[in-house]
């Protein structure tokens, strides 16, 4: 077990909502005023949960509320969630930018962070000048960044424009020219925010070894802030969800992806609400089994698994067949099987309630699918179109991106041969 | 039974407590200056003046020469509205030397206080996304100010050289020039104190910083810049000119470079005190909000 070097406990951030410079003065005197007699801050027991869509009736608002975790040293640790979920006041708090509300940070070493491309760049400045302005806001000493200059100018590979004042610089080599600086710190902590966004695939490739690198051989702890979940599943050891200001997940990567992908607010059970009353049978539920999800409607992609089917016979019902449909959110068929094709797979049903295995996988993106069963027995016994969704998952292993718009997620190994 | 002496040993149970290089809280230290971290900090200060002067060279025709046409100008402005339309005292010195001397100094300290009371608005956007000791931004506008100070001070001597022996006019320095550096330090700290409770103040209250510009010229009458203190008397007007923290400053230049004017030590003693609490009101405010101004501009 390796050493903390980072621990949050108890880390809280309040902020107010809207318009702050007015009427902030008599806010203030009754803030001063109840700290004068020792009580509560008056409007911190106002404040709301961090809910976007929410609307709330008091302008104060928790952005971050009761952070617990401590990060080993030479760990890459990622920090996911959706946009407004807390992630950019948490690297801010972090990295001393504004203080927290409540809670406590511990920090055994330098911080240097990269919170957005570029941050302290002098358009006016050249290259060669902004990459020692970079580098002292950013905490180093000149003969540190003297040092490390060729190292730096080699990385950003920009030694062309290196005295060219920065605001003639593409948006992408602006990115190389800062990430450049970033990496090559000597900060024992440091935090990268969203940089891999902006940038050719050649460059994202070498950012991500330079940060394997920074951790694994210089054992430097990297906080990687991203919304590209393949880079997060191919870099960080353990990560933390954070949903409305809170944690929702802390853990292994594999966790908290799994977790940043399920929606918590989807609370289906699989069970029928409203079965037909007449009719020789119907069916009652369907859910997954031996998927790795815990939750039973939510599988991986490409990984085996049973889809169970439930029926309830109320007559006798001889040579049925079972079919169902797979399809996508906009209506396209995934999947269609029956059955009875191939393998006649026909069944006889006496009364009873009886439960249909299906043993398949699923190849496909992740995403919500919508599933039909029906039964037929040469007229259809029942058609159902359950309210509940199949969800699936990705793995993030393949090359595929994360906001894929293809259908299929397949792994995928690249080669080339000189012919 | 007797117990065996090693149980007497108290048995450790409670791990030691783990320290940290550092702790953020939610508590700021009102009284502390982390001048170890401003230190460490010293070749962003160096970096950040060498920038703001380039950058003036760059942007304009003149350059450096703004710094040196702005004093003349308004010196030769003071001597035809007050010396000759007017006919104010100059106490028998030249009036460009008597009116420059003053202004040399005022306008450093008007660059100070005006230039550092906007800093954190005006460099919000790297205040915002990168942690370094916010106060390297003041010290920096400070020294730069300074060295734009020299060129105007070089003027100075260079016109006061012509009258010493040009015009072989009696205005010959005595020992107490050594106290230029005392001075020009007093001044500094005078911007410095009252730049960083104007901008701590401004991340609040915006229109503060209107008030500022309009205030530093106003605060310029109330100094001996356009008459000389000993025009006044004891009365109201006296006691403002000289709880005027710059009165004394200008005054005792003066002496020591014209031979004329006042060096009072009392005067001097206030100013002193004055700025040291200034400075310390200065850091306890600057010290409260540093931490949370971000979420404030």
């Amino acid at each position: 077990m390796k050493e903390d070097i980072l621990k949050v406990e108890g880390l809280s951030k309040m902020y107010k909502l809207g318009d702050i410079n007015t009427g902030t003065l008599s806010h203030d005197l009754n803030r001063w005023w109840s700290r004068m007699r020792r009580k509560e801050d008056p409007y911190q027991k106002l404040a709301a949960t961090n809910d976007r869509s929410a609307k709330s009736d008091n302008s104060y608002v928790w952005s971050l509320k009761d952070i617990n975790f401590s990060v080993a040293r030479g760990e890459v640790f990622g920090i996911v969630g959706k946009n407004g979920a807390g992630k950019s006041t948490l690297l801010k708090l972090l990295s001393k930018i504004t203080k927290p509300t409540e809670g406590t940070i511990s920090i055994d070493g330098r911080i240097g962070s990269l919170l957005e491309v570029g941050t302290g760049f002098h358009p006016d400045l050249s290259g060669r000048e902004n990459i020692f302005l970079n580098g002292a806001i950013l905490g180093m000493r000149k003969h540190e960044i003297k040092k490390r200059f060729d190292e730096i100018v080699d990385f950003s590979g920009i030694e062309r424009y290196i005295d060219t004042p920065v605001k003639r610089y593409s948006s992408g080599m602006f990115v190389r020219l800062a990430f450049a600086v970033a990496a090559h710190l000597e900060p024992e902590i440091l935090i990268i925010d969203e940089v891999l966004a902006v940038g050719d695939a050649e460059f994202q490739q070498k950012c991500l070894g330079k940060m394997r690198e920074v951790s694994q051989q210089q054992g430097r702890t990297v906080f990687f802030v991203s919304h590209n979940m393949v880079a997060v599943r191919h870099l960080c050891t353990r990560a933390l969800l954070l949903e409305q200001g809170r944690t929702s997940v802390i853990g292994s990567v594999d966790k908290v992806l799994e977790a940043y992908q399920i929606d918590q607010k989807d609370n289906e059970n699989g069970i029928r609400n409203k079965v037909p009353d007449n009719g020789r049978g119907h069916f009652l539920s369907w859910q997954l089994e031996g998927q790795t999800p815990s939750d039973p409607h939510t599988c991986y992609s490409r990984e085996d698994f049973f889809i169970l089917f439930r029926f309830c016979a109320l007559d006798t019902i001889a040579k049925c067949e079972l079919n169902f449909r797979i399809s996508s959110q906009d209506g396209t068929n995934i999947l269609f099987v029956n059955s009875s094709d191939f393998f006649g797979g026909q069944f006889h049903l006496n009364p009873g309630e009886y439960q249909f295995r299906v043993r398949m996988n699923l190849p496909v993106s992740r995403g919500k699918y919508d599933l039909d069963a029906g039964l037929f027995a040469s007229t259809w016994i029942d058609n159902w179109r359950p309210t509940t969704k199949l969800s699936v998952l990705d793995t993030f292993e393949g090359h595929g991106r994360d906001n894929s718009v293809a259908l299929l997620n397949v792994i995928t190994e690249f080669s080339i041969d000189h012919l | 039974m007797p117990l065996p002496v090693h149980d007497t040993i108290p048995v450790q149970n409670n791990i030691p407590e783990r320290k940290w290089q550092e702790v953020i809280t939610p508590h700021n230290s009102l009284f502390t200056l982390n001048i170890k971290e401003i230190w460490s900090y010293r070749d962003l200060l160096l970096i950040l003046m060498r920038r703001d002067i380039v950058a003036i060279y760059k942007q304009t025709i003149l350059g450096p020469l703004w710094f040196v046409l702005q004093p003349l100008l308004t010196t030769i402005t003071f001597v035809i509205v007050f010396a000759r339309a007017a006919r104010l005292s100059t106490m028998g010195l030249p009036p460009i030397l008597f009116y420059l001397s003053g202004l040399v100094l005022w306008t450093y300290f008007s660059e100070c206080i005006i230039r550092t009371s906007t800093f954190l608005k005006d460099s919000s956007p790297i205040l915002s996304k990168v942690y370094f000791p916010r106060l390297i931004v003041p010290l920096s506008l400070i020294l730069t100010n300074l060295v734009k100070f020299s060129i105007q001070l070089g003027l100075f001597f260079v016109i006061y050289l012509y009258y010493l022996f040009v015009q072989k006019t009696p205005v010959a320095p005595n020992g107490y020039a050594l106290l230029l550096p005392v001075l020009i330090l007093l001044v500094a700290l005078l911007g410095l104190g009252s730049g960083m409770i104007i901008s701590s103040l401004t991340t609040r209250y915006k229109d503060l910083a209107h008030l500022t510009t309009f205030g530093v010229q106003l605060l310029m009458f109330t100094s001996p810049v356009i008459f000389p203190l000993s025009s006044f008397g004891k009365g109201v007007y006296g006691l403002v000119i000289r709880a005027n923290p710059m009165t004394g400053i200008i005054e005792a230049f003066r002496y020591a470079f014209l031979g004329k004017g006042e060096l009072n030590w009392p005067l001097l003693g206030y100013d002193t005190l004055f700025i040291g609490v200034l400075l310390l009101v200065g850091i306890l405010v600057f010290n409260s909000i540093e931490k949370s101004f971000v979420d404030s501009i």
